[in-house]
């Protein structure tokens, strides 16, 4: 066994590199500026599409606290593909009830995945510094990641060919080139602020204050919100557990809170004992862990993709904490931008296709500032009749179930369905079920030929995939659209079989729907075939596929056509 | 479904009286507040999004 890595105390070298001492300087086809979870997961994926790329960060220590907690199901299923999501299910808290308070009644609780038949959680709760330590351990088994810490980006020059970065280290400045420059440097960008693009929204009049706090008490992992609860009147309170023991408390303090007051433990003391005296916890004893006083607003930037430079994460987008939208939907920025990047540079594709991550990911963002600045206006309301009709709903959700629907303390982040995505091939098909065009591929438990149990995402690789329930003639289909793709981009080709169905003989994939849960969530009869990109997005289906039209549904989702 | 603004109450004088009523003894602010649990009573009766949003612009029009 190994020992556990504090990572909140890992200090990475600053190394000095040759290109610091090139005459001219050296051109790269990526750089990504930030080694956060948005960045170095964005790293990783290029890395394993084969693409070698370079990672600034302006520092050289992960997260500074526990900062972004929660992370969601597709999250996982991401750092699955890059290889990392073991670790962090393994030491992370995974949880999926919820319970909600009005002053100091439990008004409902509420379950996030009551189905089963999936192998990640709907969350796990895990300190950023984990994240990002995983994630960095991962990078670091990629020769193809050229991870450069206190490496400052200073300025940014955008050209024709390419864009110039100005960088500055402990040994001083020096300039790299690149065909792309990918900004995952958070919510204060220095990339944004260096070519002068503006991020736009609405900021909330309110502050917040973290507690982490250490305590052994024997309690579920379950996120407890109070509205207006007696020991915080007028406000809010989250409650999350995190491994190590270390409990997350967030109350919400109202605008005229003096932050600097705030932070001093001994009036955060006071507050933690008030709620634990008057919530199922009593006089549990704590240490206080670590503390932040925040405020926060909702906005992005217009575009997300400015020539040669894009942006990714909090760099491009903000969100209120409610819901956890922020870090979870950066990494899906990534993810939906790694596979592109890597087909422009292979000249597989256009920059059309840097516009569909701009297009798709703006409209992703557009969803979660929605649904965080709606229950941010639950939470807090904004006016005194808002606030009225804010009680009424959590007064009327002890006795009526439809009233729990309208209680929002947060829609806990599930990722984007792409609908109206210019990359989908429309239906046209009748189908039922969630699997449109733009939607991320659900998983389910498979059985593969060898008899072993596995998971449906876990099949697929770094490329598109095809999906295909079963029929007559399998291996002549298959067999024409891996011709069809051809020149255009890799196919693997998956076949599903009824559990229990006599074996055929494949020359393909074969995956066993062993417990009848894929035939249900894809809608599959014999025949139907689902074409998936290498970011698990549906993008095209059809009850009878040809290799034409397979074809015309590749080109589309590379946006060729 | 359009918003039915012709007279549809069964019993329109009943119901008007029943809900003055309601109010019997009520200060301003508990009355607002019974006011806000019956809005949403009745919008969750009603469900269809397009008629609720009809009445909400039938109800700021004036």
């Amino acid at each position: 066994m190994t020992m556990a890595v504090d990572y909140q105390k890992v200090v990475f070298d600053y190394r000095r590199h040759p290109d610091q001492a090139a005459a001219v300087p050296v051109h790269h086809p990526v750089v990504v500026v930030g080694a956060g979870p948005v960045g170095l997961s964005l790293a990783i994926d290029l890395a394993q599409q084969g693409i070698a790329v370079v990672l600034l960060d302006n520092d050289n220590t992960l997260s500074t606290g526990s900062r972004a907690i929660c992370f969601a199901k597709r999250t996982l299923e991401i750092f699955d593909r890059l290889g990392c999501g073991e670790p962090m299910v393994e030491k992370g808290v995974s949880w999926k009830l919820g319970k909600v308070f009005f002053r100091e009644e439990q008004i409902y609780s509420f379950d996030l995945l009551p189905e089963a038949g999936h192998e990640r959680p709907a969350f796990v709760n895990l300190q950023q510094y984990y994240v990002e330590g995983y994630l960095a351990d991962r990078a670091a088994q990629l020769p193809l990641i050229d991870l450069r810490w206190k490496n400052k980006v200073v300025g940014v020059t955008q050209g024709d060919a390419d864009v110039a970065l100005r960088i500055e280290t402990p040994d001083g400045e020096y300039t790299v080139r690149a065909d792309h420059v990918v900004a995952c440097d958070g919510s204060r960008s220095a990339v944004r602020q260096l070519t002068g693009l503006e991020t736009k929204g609405r900021v909330f009049r309110d502050r917040f204050l973290i507690a982490d706090v250490k305590m052994l008490i024997d309690q579920p992992a379950e996120r407890w919100f109070w509205f207006d609860p007696t020991f915080h009147p007028n406000q809010s309170v989250l409650l999350h557990k995190q491994p190590d023991n270390v409990w997350r408390i967030d109350f919400q303090l109202g605008w005229d809170a003096n932050p600097d007051e705030e932070k001093k433990p001994e009036n955060i003391i006071p507050r933690v004992k008030a709620l634990l005296a008057n919530s199922a916890l009593k006089d549990a004893r704590f240490e206080l862990e670590w503390a932040s006083v925040y405020t926060f607003a909702c906005q992005r930037m217009e575009k997300f993709r400015h020539g040669r430079v894009l942006f990714a994460g909090d760099s491009a987008h903000g969100v209120s904490p409610f819901g956890a939208r922020g870090a979870n939907s950066g990494v899906q920025d990534a993810e939906n931008l790694a596979w592109k990047l890597a087909a422009v540079l292979r000249r597989q594709a256009g920059e059309a296709l840097l516009d569909s991550y701009a297009g798709e990911r703006e409209y992703a963002a557009d969803e979660n500032i929605r649904h965080s600045t709606r229950a941010t206006d639950f939470i807090t309301p904004k006016s005194a009749v808002s606030r009225v009709f804010r009680d009424a709903v959590l007064t009327l959700a002890k006795r009526h179930g439809f009233a729990r629907a309208l209680v929002n303390s947060g829609r806990l982040s599930v990722p984007a369905t792409l609908h109206g995505s210019p990359l989908n091939t429309p239906d046209s098909d009748r189908f039922e079920g969630r699997m449109l065009p733009g939607a991320p591929a659900a998983d389910a438990p498979v059985r593969h030929a060898d008899g072993s149990a596995g998971w449906l995402l876990r099949t697929l690789g770094t490329g598109f995939s095809v999906l295909a329930a079963d029929c007559d003639g399998f291996d002549a289909l298959a067999a024409d659209l891996r011709a069809a793709a051809q020149g255009l981009a890799t196919l693997d080709i998956l076949r599903v079989t009824p559990a229990g169905a006599p074996h055929r003989a494949s020359r393909h994939t074969t995956l066993v729907d062993a417990d009848g849960l894929i035939v249900g969530r894809y809608d599959l009869r014999p025949g139907t075939l689902y074409l998936l990109r290498p970011d698990q997005h549906v993008c095209a289906r059809w009850r009878q596929a040809s290799a034409v039209s397979l074809k015309a549904a590749l080109r589309r989702a590379l946006a060729l056509a | 479904m359009d918003l039915i603004t012709a007279a549809n109450l069964s019993a329109a004088d009943d119901f008007y009286e029943a809900l003055i009523d309601a109010h019997r003894d009520l200060d301003p602010a508990q009355s607002e507040a019974l006011n806000a649990r019956l809005v949403l009573l009745l919008a969750n009766h009603i469900g269809d999004f397009a008629v609720l949003k009809q009445a909400l612009d039938a109800a700021r029009a004036d």
